[in-house]
C-alpha cells in the first residue's frame, strides 16, 4: 500500500462512503442511488464487467473499499452516458465512474493489466502537452502501447481507416511535426498545475 | 340554461369525478346552492373506469349508484356536463365566471333506448376504454352513465348520420340545432376537483409502449377486465388476441423519475397488487410476475399486500426494469438486472402491464385562474388562492378514500367562506 492509501485508508477507517464523498469527484451524489438498477441494465459494457455502476455504489456504502478500488469496472465505461440519461435520479453515473478510476489511480491501485487505464495515460499525455489531442500522435502511441512489433502489425491492419481519416480531414498529417494547440500554451500549463495542486492538497489534507 | 340562479353565496364545484361530487353533495346536503361543471357527458370522473376498487375488491358502480340519488334528491345541486369554466375572476366571496357549454345534441327527452346507436354507422376510438375498441357516433359513455342521456358526437353533425339518428329517435329528444353557449355565473367560493390523467407511457421510450402491441397499461387493464369493457371482461393480447398467461407489472412506469415525473403516484403499486387479484380470477394458469423498486402498499393496506405476497401465482422481482424488446410471437421481453444478487435477466412474457402513474388533468398554464402549483402541477393549500379550494387528485395522487377525504375538507372551507359572505349581504343585515 502507498503511504498515502494508507493513510487515507486509516483516516476513513469503516467509511468508506465518506471517503469518496470527500475525494471523489461528485462521489457526494452516491447517496443519492435508490438500487434500482436502471444503470446496470442500460449500460451497453454492462454483460462484460464484474461490478455495475448499481453493485459499485451498493458496495461503496458496504464499506467495501478495496475491493471498489481495485475493481476494473470504472475502466471499462466508454462513456455513452446511457445510464446518465436513464437514471430516474439523475446520478450523474459516468462522471462517478471516472471520478473513482481518477482516485483510484492516484492510490496506486489500478489493475496492473487494465488496458484502458493505459489509454486514459496515453491520452491525457497527449492532451496535456499542447491543450489540443493530436489525433495522430495518440494513434501510433496507442497502436505501439505493447511493444514495436505488435505496433507495426496494429498499423498495418488499421492502414485503411487511417487514409480514410486523412481524406475526411479526420486527421491531418502535418500533426507529426508539432501539431496544433492552445493560444496561450504557458497560461493552459499553469492552470493544470494549479488545479492539481488544489487537488493534492484536498487530498493531503483529507489523509491527515 | 338561463335559470340557473346561482350569486355570491352559491358554491363552484369545478371536476364531476369521486371527489368533485363528494365536495358538491357535502355542501348541497349542508344547505349551500352549489353548481358542479364537469368536462365530460357523464359525472364519476375516472372511478367509473375502474373494474374493482381496492382494498375491499367492490365494483365502483354501487358506490357511484348512491351519490348519484343523493344527487337526484338535492334540489340544491345544479349539474352541468359537456361544460368547462374559461374564466374566473374576482376575489373569494365574489367570483364572477364564465362557463362554456357544448352541445350535447340529446335533450333531457331521452329515456335512453339506445335506437340512435343502432341507426347510425360512423364509429370513433372509444375514449372511456382508452381507445381500446370503437363506439358509434351517437352513444352513451358507459351502461349506468349519470346523466342517462345519449349523445351525438359533434363529428357526425352534418352528415347523413345525424339525419339519421334524429329519425330514429322515438322521443324527440334530438336537437341538431343545439349550439355551444357561454354562460355567467356568480359563485362566493370555488372547489377545484379536476382530478388526474395517466402519464402518456409513450414517453417511456425504452419500455417500446409505442412500438409493442402486447405492452399496455394498468389504465387499459382495468378496462379489459371489465365485464362492460371493450372484451367483455376477457383479457386478451391486443397482437393477436390471444389470452395471456404470463404476466408481468412494471411498476413505477413514470412516476419516481427525474425524467417523467419526479413524485410517487401513490396508488400504482396498490392498483398492481389488486390487478393480480384479476389475473387469478379471469385468467386460468395465469401469472403474475412484479418487477418494483419498492412496494409502496400505503399505510393501511399493508395486510393487501401480504396476501398478495402469499399466492403462489404472483411473484415479485425486486427491480427497475431497464428496457423491453420483442421476442419471437410479439412476446415482450423484459431486460436488468435485479438487486437481490445482481442477475442479469431477458424474461420473456405474454403480456406487459405499465403501471403508470398520475399526473394533474389540467396543465400548469390552463388554470382560468391563478392558482398555486406544487413542482409536480398538483395544487398546493395557500392562502394566495382565495376562495378556491382544491380537492381530490388536482391536489395529489390520492386513492379514492383519501380523495374523499380531502373533498369534504374542501366542502368544508368553501362552506365557511359562504357562511361570511352570508354574514354580511344585505338580505342577512336585518337578521342581525
Ligand atoms: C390504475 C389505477 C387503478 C386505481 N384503482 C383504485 C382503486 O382500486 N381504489 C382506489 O381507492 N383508488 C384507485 N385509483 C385512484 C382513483 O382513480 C382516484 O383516487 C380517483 O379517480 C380520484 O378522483 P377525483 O375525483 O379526484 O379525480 P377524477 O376521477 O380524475 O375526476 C376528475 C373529474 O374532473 C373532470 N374534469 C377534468 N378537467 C376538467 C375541467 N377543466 N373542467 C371540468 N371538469 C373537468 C374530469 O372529466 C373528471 O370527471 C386507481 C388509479 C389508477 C391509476
Ligand atoms: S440508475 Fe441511478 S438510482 Fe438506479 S441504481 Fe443506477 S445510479 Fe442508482
Ligand atoms: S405507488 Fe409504487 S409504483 Fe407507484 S410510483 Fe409509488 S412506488 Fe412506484
Amino acid at each position: 500500500m502507498s503511504d498515502l492509501n494508507q493513510a487515507l485508508a486509516d483516516k476513513y477507517k469503516g467509511n468508506f462512503l465518506k471517503e469518496v464523498i470527500d475525494n471523489v469527484e461528485e462521489g457526494d451524489r452516491v447517496q443519492m442511488c435508490m438500487q434500482c438498477g436502471v444503470c446496470a441494465g442500460s449500460c451497453p459494457m454492462g454483460p462484460h464487467w464484474e461490478h455495475t455502476p448499481q453493485k459499485i455504489f451498493m458496495m461503496i456504502r458496504a464499506n467495501k473499499r478495496e475491493a471498489v478500488l481495485a475493481s476494473d469496472s470504472m475502466w471499462m465505461c466508454t462513456s455513452c452516458y446511457n445510464c446518465i440519461a436513464r437514471c430516474p435520479r439523475e446520478l450523474p453515473i459516468t462522471h462517478i465512474m471516472h471520478g473513482l478510476a481518477t482516485y483510484a489511480k492516484r492510490l496506486n491501485l489500478v489493475p496492473k493489466t487494465q488496458p484502458t487505464a493505459k489509454f486514459a495515460q496515453l491520452f491525457w499525455n497527449n492532451l496535456s502537452s499542447k491543450g489540443r489531442v493530436n489525433e495522430l500522435k495518440l494513434g501510433i502511441s496507442l497502436y505501439f502501447m505493447n511493444g514495436f512489433g505488435e505496433g507495426v502489425k496494429t498499423a498495418m491492419a488499421n492502414q485503411k481507416l487511417g487514409l480514410n481519416m486523412l481524406k475526411t480531414k479526420r486527421m491531418a498529417i502535418n500533426e507529426a511535426w508539432g501539431g496544433h494547440s492552445v493560444k496561450d500554451k504557458s497560461g493552459f500549463h499553469a492552470m493544470l498545475k494549479k488545479a492539481a495542486e488544489i487537488e493534492n492538497d484536498t487530498i493531503e489534507a483529507n489523509s491527515k | 340554461m338561463s335559470d340557473i340562479v346561482a350569486t355570491n353565496e352559491t358554491i363552484l364545484v369545478v371536476g364531476g369525478g369521486i371527489s368533485g361530487i363528494s365536495a358538491a353533495l357535502e355542501a348541497a346536503e349542508a344547505g349551500k346552492q352549489v353548481i358542479l361543471v364537469e368536462k365530460n357527458a357523464y359525472i364519476g370522473g375516472r372511478v367509473t373506469q375502474l373494474h374493482k376498487y381496492f382494498p375491499k375488491l367492490c365494483h365502483p358502480t354501487c358506490g357511484m349508484e348512491i351519490n348519484q340519488r343523493r344527487a337526484k334528491s338535492n334540489p340544491n345541486l345544479t349539474i352541468l356536463t359537456m361544460a368547462e369554466v374559461t374564466d374566473i375572476s374576482g376575489d373569494k366571496g365574489d367570483y364572477s365566471i364564465k362557463v362554456k357549454l357544448k352541445p350535447r345534441y340529446v335533450t333531457n327527452n331521452c329515456t335512453a333506448c339506445g335506437q340512435c346507436t343502432d341507426a347510425v354507422e360512423a364509429e370513433f376510438d372509444n375514449e372511456f376504454n382508452y381507445g381500446l375498441n370503437q363506439r358509434k357516433g351517437a352513444y352513451i359513455a358507459y351502461n349506468n352513465a349519470y346523466p342517462q342521456t345519449y349523445v351525438l358526437d359533434e363529428r357526425i353533425i352534418g352528415t347523413d348520420d345525424a339525419t339519421k339518428a334524429k329519425d330514429a329517435c322515438p322521443a324527440d329528444a334530438i336537437d341538431l340545432e343545439m349550439q355551444e353557449e357561454s354562460i355567467d355565473l356568480k359563485a362566493g367560493a370555488v372547489v377545484w376537483a379536476t382530478g388526474w390523467r395517466p402519464f402518456d407511457a409513450n414517453k417511456i421510450q425504452p419500455y417500446g409502449y409505442d412500438r409493442f402491441d402486447n405492452v399496455i397499461t394498468n389504465v387499459e387493464f382495468e378496462r379489459m377486465n371489465d365485464l362492460m369493457g371493450p372484451t367483455g371482461g376477457k383479457v386478451t393480447r391486443p397482437s393477436d388476441g390471444a389470452e395471456p398467461k404470463k404476466i408481468a407489472f412494471i411498476q413505477c412506469a413514470g412516476s419516481r423519475d427525474r425524467n417523467y415525473l419526479k413524485h410517487c403516484s401513490r396508488i400504482c403499486c396498490m392498483a398492481s397488487l389488486k390487478q393480480t387479484h384479476y389475473v387469478r380470477e379471469n385468467i386460468t394458469d395465469g401469472t403474475s410476475d412484479i418487477y418494483y423498486i419498492d412496494i409502496r402498499a400505503i399505510d393501511r393496506f399493508e395486510d393487501f399486500y401480504q396476501k398478495v405476497q402469499e399466492d403462489d401465482s404472483v411473484k415479485f422481482i425486486k427491480s427497475k426494469v431497464a428496457f423491453i424488446t420483442e421476442g419471437e410471437n410479439n412476446n415482450p421481453v423484459l431486460n436488468g438486472v435485479d438487486t437481490e444478487g445482481y442477475h442479469r435477466y431477458a424474461n420473456e412474457y405474454d403480456l406487459v402491464v405499465l403501471a403508470v402513474g398520475m399526473e394533474p388533468s389540467v396543465n400548469q398554464g390552463d388554470f382560468p385562474v391563478d392558482i398555486v402549483l406544487n413542482e409536480e402541477g398538483f395544487i398546493e393549500m395557500d392562502e394566495k388562492n382565495g376562495g378556491v379550494f382544491a380537492a381530490g387528485c388536482s391536489s395529489d395522487a390520492l386513492d379514492v378514500n383519501r380523495a374523499v377525504q380531502s373533498a369534504t375538507a374542501s366542502a368544508l372551507r368553501a362552506v365557511q367562506v359562504i357562511n361570511q359572505v352570508g354574514a354580511v349581504s344585505p338580505q342577512n343585515e336585518g337578521a342581525k
